[in-house]
């Protein structure tokens, strides 16, 4: 139960006043985090971390966030789950506290963090190597032993994926243990935020989940000028995150396929997701949405023409998924590759604070949409999926095959829906652009990608200018979760359990 | 003498058309169209007329092992019998030259990777030497049990299990053919053993040995895998076409590709095995080698 004092709650796309956030000293925040994050068992959600990350306050103090989610509601708000924020004020002669991971294995990542952005120590802290910069000094594991080998991959791979260094510790075939060394994307994409905020980068951040980026950093800015969105656009954004997460979840199928060399699985799964993106091409003149949503609402307009050639098009995709889906499961080969390999158990994927997809797989199931609902939710009566989560490749498999039936559900009822506000404008038009921000504001954007919850945070001083900008993609928390995934798997299973999980570098290393 | 030269010519060309009708019929399961049957020899053709690149941690070994691989895989391509049903060498044991010329060809592919000082080609080494130590002696109990049913040392005499011993030979012929199948995919490291299409350094086994290899050295190395795919097939044809047939280069065209086929489709139609089953996979080859082992004792020593 959180104590209200130290705490205020936050609702999602909301925005909170800045001043009124509670500064506390960082041994009762501790204590107060360690209270609220602490599982005590398998079937209750505490709450979670999902920022945690400093500003300078001047004079060299440096104040740090922290929010928790309380996506079950856990502490029985009337009004439903929500956001918890508080702070702790660092002054310059402080450049240490106790470190939360050592109890809270989520805050791994988080401290890792902090501490590179603004040196302040989180003492015991047991990991504590570079997030994503100076990966030229990374202090790399060590094991030595008469079959012990070290297998360097990256951080150029041989497919046209982006950089990042792997170094596993194998013993023989045996993988004991894996790092990963990020960073080698990064690019400062928060401090341009807050420099020159646009659409255009927003939904350049990640590439395969431009819509979820864009819609987050939308819904965020839309909150800070108090922009009105019509249904309308609200659904044609709901469709384009819906169509994302089936193009992507096919590819992911495909791709799983083409690495146990299932090369029926790869073109079918490939072919079908060109359908799904060029029916997005359709759409918005971009086969990944680009462009698509703006602030105030999107820009394209979908007519029935378009709907009635969309729901054929699915119908084919859906069918011909559904089928190669089910020839896969079929195959003994297939589930002899799938299954027991890189699982992560529902306790363990608790315990390091897993989210999104790969989350639901090991059976931890928090999903935005159904967490922090919006209006269509209920309207559109849609009905989260319950899965028995097994944490192994092959649940992360079955797991997308669900959710790309779910999100053609949804798509369909979107479709019919949209009929019901046929002449509503879909965007304010650019002069919303300019609207002013409001002032020492603190707004939190939750939107559920394709590959799980993305967190979008700015605030606002009292000019009403941006002053912070945060951002974070589930591949912060779920890298780790890969990490711990390969252990006591073959090495030659790695890229497996990799495209399984399917990660974002350039999300993590922003 | 022209025989020799027409058996050279299909040595040398044949196993590009073998390898590229496997691809085609990988393309054909994917609902594609594929390449040219022909496309594995303009490749070939493309990499030889490419320049070098050489990593500056190899030596000499690293830059022989294309040149020592190939000159001993067409050598030991001498001693089999191919379009004619004769080899262009045959002498008694002949086998025995053939295994370990074999054998030194694939040793300098595994020093040659182990040379470059990558981790990765190290893996791929271990595990290539790994699958050859079970694959070998397989290899040999076979060869040998069927030598010494037909009485003659050679290459040749395979033919002669069938219309020597009758049914009894059949029942060899076909266990020795299935292994010898398993044999094809697993040395030209094919589904389920390898996957040759795959670009994952960690899940590879020869193509990772090959990864420091550019231009011609590639061209050779790629080369010299599927000449061994044509020379295992092609024991299979001679080991189940019957001697006494007049049109033995047609059945042995015609089998070259259904073989060629068989593996397209086994490629397409299931995963690769973890690699922890592929020791299970070779070892279901040794089974069938104890079982052509004992069926030739039995009708040696009678029982």
């Amino acid at each position: 139960m959180i104590n209200n004092k130290n705490w205020i709650k936050i609702k999602n796309n909301n925005a909170a006043d800045l001043n009124a956030i509670p500064t506390i000293d960082i041994k009762i925040l501790r204590e107060e985090i360690i209270s609220c994050c602490t599982i005590k068992n398998l079937e209750t959600y505490p709450m979670r971390p999902v920022a945690f990350f400093g500003k300078d306050w001047g004079n060299g103090n440096t104040r740090l966030f922290v929010i928790l989610a309380d996506d079950k509601n856990s502490n029985n708000d009337p009004e439903g789950s929500a956001f918890y924020i508080s702070s702790a004020m660092f002054d310059k002669n402080t450049k240490t506290y106790e470190s939360i991971t050592p109890l809270i294995p989520a805050f791994h990542m988080f401290e890792r963090e902090f501490f590179e952005e603004f040196n302040i120590k989180p003492l015991n802290h047991p990991w504590l190597k570079p997030m994503r910069k100076n990966q030229d000094e990374y202090p790399f594991f060590e094991m030595e032993g008469e079959e012990i080998h070290q297998v360097a991959v990256g951080p150029i791979h041989a497919g046209i994926i982006e950089p990042g260094h792997f170094r596993f510790m194998c013993n023989g075939e045996t993988v004991y243990h894996l790092e990963i060394a990020l960073g080698y994307q990064y690019k400062g994409i928060e401090e341009l935020m807050v420099k020159s905020p646009s659409n255009q980068l927003a939904e350049s951040i990640a590439g395969d989940s431009t819509i979820a980026y864009n819609l987050a950093y939308s819904k965020l800015f839309e909150t800070l000028k108090n922009i009105p969105v019509s249904n309308r656009a609200q659904l044609i954004r709901m469709l384009a995150l819906e169509m994302e997460r089936t193009a992507i979840h096919i590819g992911d199928l495909g791709a799983i396929a083409g690495d146990i060399a299932y090369l029926m699985g790869a073109s079918v799964f490939g072919a079908t997701r060109t359908l799904v993106i060029n029916t997005m091409l359709e759409f918005s003149g971009s086969r990944f949405g680009r462009g698509l949503i703006t602030l105030g609402g999107v820009n394209f307009d979908i007519d029935n023409e378009k709907i009635y050639r969309a729901i054929k098009t699915f119908d084919k995709v859906e069918k011909d998924v559904k089928r190669m889906v089910r020839t896969m499961l079929k195959n003994s080969t297939v589930m002899s590759r799938l299954e027991k390999t890189g699982t992560i158990s529902t306790e363990r994927a608790k315990e390091i604070g897993l989210t999104g997809m790969a989350a639901r797989a090991a059976g931890v199931s928090l999903d935005t949409r159904f967490d922090f609902p919006d209006k269509w939710i209920k309207e559109l009566d849609i009905e989260n999926i319950k899965i028995k989560g097994t944490g192994d490749v092959n649940a992360r498999f079955k797991l997308r095959f669900r959710e790309i039936l779910q999100s053609f559900s949804i798509i369909k009822k979107i479709f019919e829906k949209l009929k019901e506000y046929p002449n509503e404008p879909i965007n304010q038009g650019y002069q919303v652009l300019n609207k002013e921000n409001l002032k020492d504001a603190f707004v939190i954007s939750a939107v559920e990608g394709w590959r799980g919850e993305v967190i979008h945070i700015a605030m606002t001083d009292n000019t009403g200018a941006l002053t912070r900008y945060k951002i974070k993609d589930p591949s912060f928390n779920n890298w780790y979760g890969l990490a711990l995934a390969v252990r006591n798997n073959g090495v030659s299973d790695f890229p497996l359990c990799n495209k399984s999980f399917n990660l974002s570098y350039s999300g993590c290393d922003l | 003498m022209i025989s020799i030269l027409i058996n050279l010519i299909i040595l040398l060309i044949l196993p590009f058309i073998m390898t590229g009708i496997i691809k085609k019929t990988k393309a054909f399961w994917c609902g594609r169209k594929g390449a040219s049957i022909f496309q594995p020899l303009y490749d070939f053709i493309k990499l030889v007329k490419k320049d070098f690149v050489i990593s500056k941690t190899t030596s000499f070994v690293f830059s022989l092992t294309p040149l020592v691989t190939i000159s001993c895989i067409i050598f030991a391509g001498l001693f089999i019998p191919l379009v004619s049903g004769k080899a262009i060498i045959t002498i008694p044991a002949g086998l025995i030259i053939f295994a370990y010329i074999l054998g030194l060809g694939k040793f300098f592919s595994l020093i040659g990777a182990m040379d470059t000082g990558s981790s990765f080609e190290g893996m791929g080494a271990s595990r290539e030497a790994c699958f050859t130590s079970i694959v070998e002696p397989a290899f040999f109990i076979i060869m040998a049990s069927i030598m010494a049913l037909s009485g003659n040392y050679t290459f040749e005499s395979l033919s002669k299990i069938i219309s020597n011993t009758g049914n009894y030979g059949a029942l060899i012929a076909i266990f020795a053919a299935l292994a010898l199948f398993l044999m094809v995919l697993i040395e030209g490291c094919r589904v389920p053993v390898d996957d040759p299409s795959t670009h994952l350094e960690l899940t590879m086994i020869h193509e990772v040995m090959i990864l420091d290899n550019s231009a011609s050295g590639l061209a050779l190395l790629s080369y010299s895998s599927s000449i061994k795919m044509l020379l295992i097939s092609s024991l299979i044809a001679k080991l189940i076409i019957p001697e006494t047939v007049s049109f033995y280069p047609l059945l042995y065209f015609a089998l070259i590709f259904i073989i060629a086929i068989i593996i397209g489709t086994v490629e397409s139609s299931m995963a690769r095995l973890r690699m922890s089953h592929v020791f299970e996979f070779i070892f279901i080859m040794s089974t069938f080698a104890l079982i052509v082992l004992s069926l030739a004792a039995v009708r040696i020593f009678g029982g």
